[in-house]
């Protein structure tokens, strides 16, 4: 005990950095965005510090309301095909030789680290009415007509599943890669069958993985304002493209930090539920 | 059971094909001698020859390169020692801090770039390369701390201790045989890091400042107006790069790997 109580100074320095750090410029901005969510907006950029409700009273109103719907459904509607796609090849991928894996870890890997704008972009040739998909189907005489597939809905769905796949795929593939196949040996030895056996054990000890991969799609899809933007037009709006706009050009900061802080509130009762049901205290998986 | 295999392998095949399509698009269509993309007209560099001369694009590149180096080298050093640290304190606030300390990447991007425009223009922080490398930073330590503490739960104390009882100072013990050991960690924490950096569209958005260009910010612009052929040239481009990073960084692994198995 001695020993270890002398060591505390040098320890200390350690996590110094990180402390000071956060508090700075993560507790520090989160509180004062907080606080600026119950000021007053003044003319331009300037804030008036008088309390107000005002902030989140708009919220209230049917065009932002309609913000937070359009991002739930536009995030669940991408999570859930991301969850059909990603889960089957995180297990499929895991069940290959070690040397598959990692070229399959590779392949994945590349992509993901392209910057996310190059591969939207890549996605606008290939939707845009003059683009390489209605080419092809044209040619083919499958229509007479160039689809309008770029800036609408589905668009913005393509370019968000496509985002966000890797996350789903890296955290299913982790955790179905350390699991105990023994547990699934034993079902099937047991009389299970192949669906039962998957079903109740291999689905069930994934689960945390399969979770993790559902709120690293789910928090990021909310914030992804930018795919909304080049895909979707100025058709589709979502809670990140309002806060943008306030931010920038509405020049609204209270309003924007109220938007922030329900977003906020929102996401932080997903990862709260997520822990809830699956006692993991980090996002296990991915790292 | 043959036939099951492949036709798991047929799914994986078809999605990564899936995956690696628009970037292949792009690829392509830099090439392309006409400037629409709805169809291949004939092989051409002018695209490229059009970038090359282009002073504002290298100058957003710089810019890039600059802000992921800076943001990845001191997150690097502070979340591997707020890991390395954490691990071993016992201080009351530590769950706490560890949780906070992990937000950036828990909320939604967009607030994150709201919240340190609001911010740094409280602290009157003229908006730049300071901000940019600042909010960069916040957001890459998670990355590095969470790989850094995974690591450590799996290596072994006893060694640390005995470098300890052998009369080694806690710094040489943590420089010889603490970081040799999380090295690995750090490495990948680092790449990433600098990979999400370098990426980075919505954080540097809100605080790049009037002037300051990075790379994506600069596509991003661009994109809006439309598609040229000479942004596929230019993601071409970016795209060797991480290619030949992630090779690089490929290779490293490998050697550390097998000096690892000579011990």
């Amino acid at each position: 005990m001695e020993k270890k109580r002398k060591k505390k100074p040098g320890l200390f320095l350690t996590v110094l950095p990180l402390y000071v750090f956060t508090i700075c410029f993560v507790v520090g901005p989160l509180l004062y965005m907080i606080a600026l969510s119950f000021a007053t907006n003044g003319n331009g950029s300037d804030t008036i510090w008088r309390f107000t409700l005002d902030n989140y009273k708009k919220i209230g109103e049917p065009v932002y309301l309609e913000s937070f719907v359009q991002s739930f459904q536009l995030a669940i509607t991408s999570t859930v095909l991301i969850m059909l796609m990603g889960y089957p090849f995180g297990y499929f991928m895991a069940k290959l030789s070690e040397k598959g894996k990692k070229r399959m870890m590779l392949l994945i890997m590349i992509p993901f680290w392209t910057s996310s704008l190059i591969r939207m972009y890549g996605w606008i040739i290939i939707l845009q009415a003059k683009g390489v998909l209605n080419g092809i189907l044209m040619k083919l005489g499958l229509i007479q007509e160039p689809l309008k597939i770029l800036y609408s809905y589905p668009a913005v769905v393509v370019g968000m599943v496509y985002a966000l796949l890797p996350f789903m795929i890296l955290s299913v593939y982790s955790s179905v890669e350390k699991m105990d196949w023994s547990l699934v040996e034993a079902a099937r030895d047991l009389g299970a069958g192949r669906a039962r056996a998957f079903f109740d054990v291999t689905l069930k000890l994934t689960l945390p993985g399969l979770l993790t991969g559902v709120i690293l799609t789910f928090i990021p899809s909310m914030g992804l304002f930018f795919i909304a933007d080049i895909l979707g037009g100025n058709k589709i709006v979502l809670v990140g493209n309002v806060i943008q706009d306030q931010v920038t050009r509405g020049s609204n900061w209270p309003f924007a930090a109220a938007l922030a802080v329900v977003l906020m509130i929102l996401t932080s009762l997903m990862i709260w539920l997520y822990r809830k049901i699956t006692h993991v205290k980090d996002l296990e998986g991915f790292f | 059971m043959r036939k099951k295999w492949k036709w798991s392998n047929l799914y994986l095949g078809l999605l990564i094909l899936l995956m690696y399509l628009p970037i292949v698009i792009v690829v392509v269509f830099s090439f392309n001698e006409s400037r629409l993309s709805a169809s291949f007209t004939g092989f051409s560099l002018k695209w490229y020859e059009a970038l090359a001369a282009d002073r504002d694009l290298k100058e957003a590149l710089v810019n890039s390169i600059i802000l992921g180096a800076a943001s990845c080298l001191l997150s690097a050093v502070i979340g591997t020692l707020g890991a390395v640290g954490m691990a071993r304190v016992k201080y009351k606030s530590k769950g706490m801090m560890e949780y906070l300390s992990t937000i950036p990447i828990m909320i939604p991007e967009i607030i994150l770039g709201m919240v340190f425009l609001v911010f740094f223009s409280l602290l009157n922080l003229p908006f730049g390369m300071t901000t940019l490398i600042l909010a960069h930073t916040t957001f890459c330590i998670p990355y590095i701390f969470m790989m850094v503490k995974a690591r450590l739960v799996g290596i072994d104390k006893s060694l640390e201790e005995a470098a300890l009882d052998l009369g080694a100072t806690p710094v040489r013990a943590f420089f010889d045989i603490t970081i040799p050991l999380i090295a690995p960690a750090i490495l990948s924490g680092s790449l990433l890091a600098f990979a999400m950096s370098f990426d980075d569209v919505v954080i540097s958005i809100f605080v790049n400042g009037p002037r300051l260009n990075t790379l994506p910010v600069k596509v991003y612009a661009q994109l809006k107006t439309g598609v040229t052929p000479e942004i596929n040239a230019l993601c071409t481009v970016i795209l060797l790069v991480i290619v030949l990073v992630l090779g690089i960084s490929a290779l490293a692994g490998k050697k550390t790997h097998k000096s690892k198995d000579g011990e």
